[in-house]
């Protein structure tokens, strides 16, 4: 079985976002990660793997030059090759133009199972899994708590707002899972040093016969026009429990009306 | 005026606020024309709703992507000038398929949407809620899937015209099976997105049998109970009231943080809340930095004494 994780590299959540002319996320000039929600996808791949030894895993990146870190960084966990999709003319792409472009790389890896986490720590949007199942119609089962794949099918566990739900699919099958599935793996010394020798391939818009013009600032669907940081909250009144302390809570909560 | 697609929830006839709430947005971009299945409450032509397409299906309700179907289907006889749905994962997972198939660009977690000369202007809160953006999609079909709260409901009646459309699932609806579905019990409280309130513990509370203080602190005050990662990762609460970045965001005039030290993937779900109140034994913990009113004690002292003292005041 093939499986592809899909990874994305993402401004450190610790470090002040920056952003380009264009109103994008600055990934270039601000120290960057795999996306710590992209974790639990791949640890699901390795769990699969640690079951089905025959299992190859791919993890794939659309993203700049350092995207690349992500990569190796998914590699140091496990995992047997990685994709990292980089072109010039991807600066600027929206999640529309970096779903086209990650759905073209997967025609070309074929894989049975596409793994996503349920979300970016960035944007955060979580359109992106949807978008890929949608562009290569597969069925996608979302937002996972469990997942387990066996004789080509694929069944999750999932969590939905008004209900608890099994879904199943065959192969292939879309994925996004949630930090609820069980801990990612810390790299070990021996897997950050094999990760190394592990395949990285490059491949370019041109590669994918993706045409230059379809992605990128150019063709984004969505424009930011402004964006600003918005005023920190300031600190206010806090007292010291000396036993009066609910009767100030009660007293303030009462100035606001909310008793 | 052109048409505005407005994806509506109801259960058994009983829309949802966050539906009012969009189908009052969409009152501002154009003509609601509110999409839903089974019947066509009452509700959607007091709120605006000059059209009603209901579409029958069994079991549409559960799953996206008959949604996406019945919505391409619909967009394919008069293409609308957007859609709106809700910031949920449902929601969300209908607009971005939706973006795909009709060549759409799609903005999540909208804040506000206004009409502007180029098409509906979005607000947003990005990272953490630290920044506000605003944002609009310049190429297709705008789809917009808008948080819970963005604008209060108002009525505007009108009578509208109920069309009915039976969907007929293509192949690719039925790939992804339902195996099965159980539908959580009610808990009486308000849903966590659409409280006024919210009383939120966390791993303060020192095990699963301290949150009923928290239940009773939100019952006293008619609020919704969060809890934070924490919390539910102990098993103390379910994960569907957890708030933060991998729970639900919420952004109601009052929050009540119990036990939570305020870290920045919890912060991301709540900061932008009206007013912020916390309860913490540690005064430099950081919830304390954005909380209007905090009180630095023992919560199994406080929580007890305020309970007391609003029974007291309202007595
Ligand atoms: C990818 C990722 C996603 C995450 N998503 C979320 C999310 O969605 N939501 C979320 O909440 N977290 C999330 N987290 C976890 C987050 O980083 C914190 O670990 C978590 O929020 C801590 O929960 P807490 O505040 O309850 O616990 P702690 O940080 O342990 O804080 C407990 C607080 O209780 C106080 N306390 C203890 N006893 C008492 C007492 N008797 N009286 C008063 N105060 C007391 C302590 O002083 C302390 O401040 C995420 C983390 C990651 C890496």
């Amino acid at each position: 079985m093939k499986i592809v994780v899909c990874v994305k590299y993402v401004p450190d959540p610790a470090s002040q976002p920056r952003f380009t002319a264009g109103h994008t996320v600055d990934r270039e000039n601000v120290p960057g990660r795999l996306s710590e929600l992209d974790e639990y996808a791949v640890e699901q791949a390795l769990r699969v793997v640690d079951a089905a030894p025959d299992t190859h895993v791919t993890h794939l990146t659309v993203g700049p030059p350092q995207a690349a870190e992500a990569l190796r960084r998914a590699l140091a966990m496990g995992g047997h090759a990685a994709v990292h999709v980089s072109d010039d003319a991807l600066a600027g792409s929206d999640a529309s133009a970096t779903a086209l472009v990650l759905a073209a790389a997967l025609r070309r890896l074929t894989p049975d199972l596409v793994l996503c986490a349920m979300a970016s720590t960035d944007g955060g949007t979580a359109l992106v899994p949807a978008m890929l199942a949608e562009h290569l119609e597969l069925p996608q089962l979302t937002f996972a708590t469990e997942v387990s794949v066996d004789a080509g099918t694929v069944r999750v566990r999932r969590e939905a707002v008004q209900a608890t739900e099994e879904l199943a699919a065959e192969l292939p099958a879309l994925v996004s899972v949630t930090d609820r599935i069980g801990d990612p793996r810390y790299p070990s010394f021996k897997g950050i040093m094999a990760a190394k020798k592990k395949s990285l391939q490059t491949w370019t818009l041109a590669d994918l016969g993706v045409p230059a013009d379809q992605v990128g600032a150019g063709a984004a669907r969505t424009v930011v026009d402004e964006i600003t940081a918005r005023p920190p909250r300031a600190a206010g009144t806090a007292v010291q429990d000396d036993g009066e302390g609910a009767w100030h809570l009660a007293e303030f909560l009462a100035t606001k009306k909310f008793i | 005026m052109a048409g505005i697609f407005v994806l509506v929830g109801h259960i058994e006839g009983q829309v949802g606020k966050p539906s009012l709430e969009l189908l009052t947005l969409a009152r501002r971009l154009g003509t609601p024309i509110a999409v839903c299945s089974g019947s066509a409450p009452e509700a959607l032509g007091q709120y605006g709703a000059e059209r009603v397409h209901v579409i029958e299906s069994e079991d549409i309700g559960a799953h996206p992507i008959g949604w996406v179907q019945a919505l391409a289907e619909l967009a394919a006889d008069t293409p609308p000038d957007a859609v709106l749905t809700e910031a949920t994962p449902h929601g969300r997972e209908i607009a971005a398929r939706l973006a795909v198939r009709l060549g759409g660009g799609v903005l999540t977690d909208a804040v506000d949407v206004q009409p502007g000369p180029d098409g509906p202007v979005v607000t947003q809160w990005a990272f953490a809620a630290g920044f506000t953006v605003t944002a609009r999609v310049a190429r297709g079909v705008p789809i917009i899937a808008v948080k819970p709260n963005a604008v209060v409901p108002t009525p505007a009646p009108v009578e509208p015209a109920v069309t009915r459309a039976r969907l007929v699932p293509d192949e690719a609806s039925l790939r992804t099976r339902v195996v099965s579905r159980s539908v959580r019990e009610s808990t009486g409280r308000p849903g966590l997105t659409e409280a006024d309130i919210v009383v939120s513990g966390g791993r303060g509370l020192a095990g699963p049998e301290n949150f009923a203080l928290i239940e009773n602190l939100a019952d006293a005050l008619g609020g919704a109970v969060g809890a934070s990662r924490a919390a539910v990762d102990a098993g103390w609460y379910p994960h569907t009231h957890q708030v933060g970045q991998t729970g639900v965001a919420v952004s109601p005039q009052l929050y009540l943080a119990v036990g939570i030290s305020g870290a920045i993937q919890h912060r991301a779900g709540m900061q932008t809340s009206k007013t912020i109140v916390a309860i913490n034994k540690d005064g430099e913990a950081p919830i304390f930095d954005l909380a209007d009113y905090g009180v630095v004690g023992d919560l199994f002292q406080v929580v007890p004494r305020l309970l007391d003292e609003i029974a007291r005041r309202r007595a």
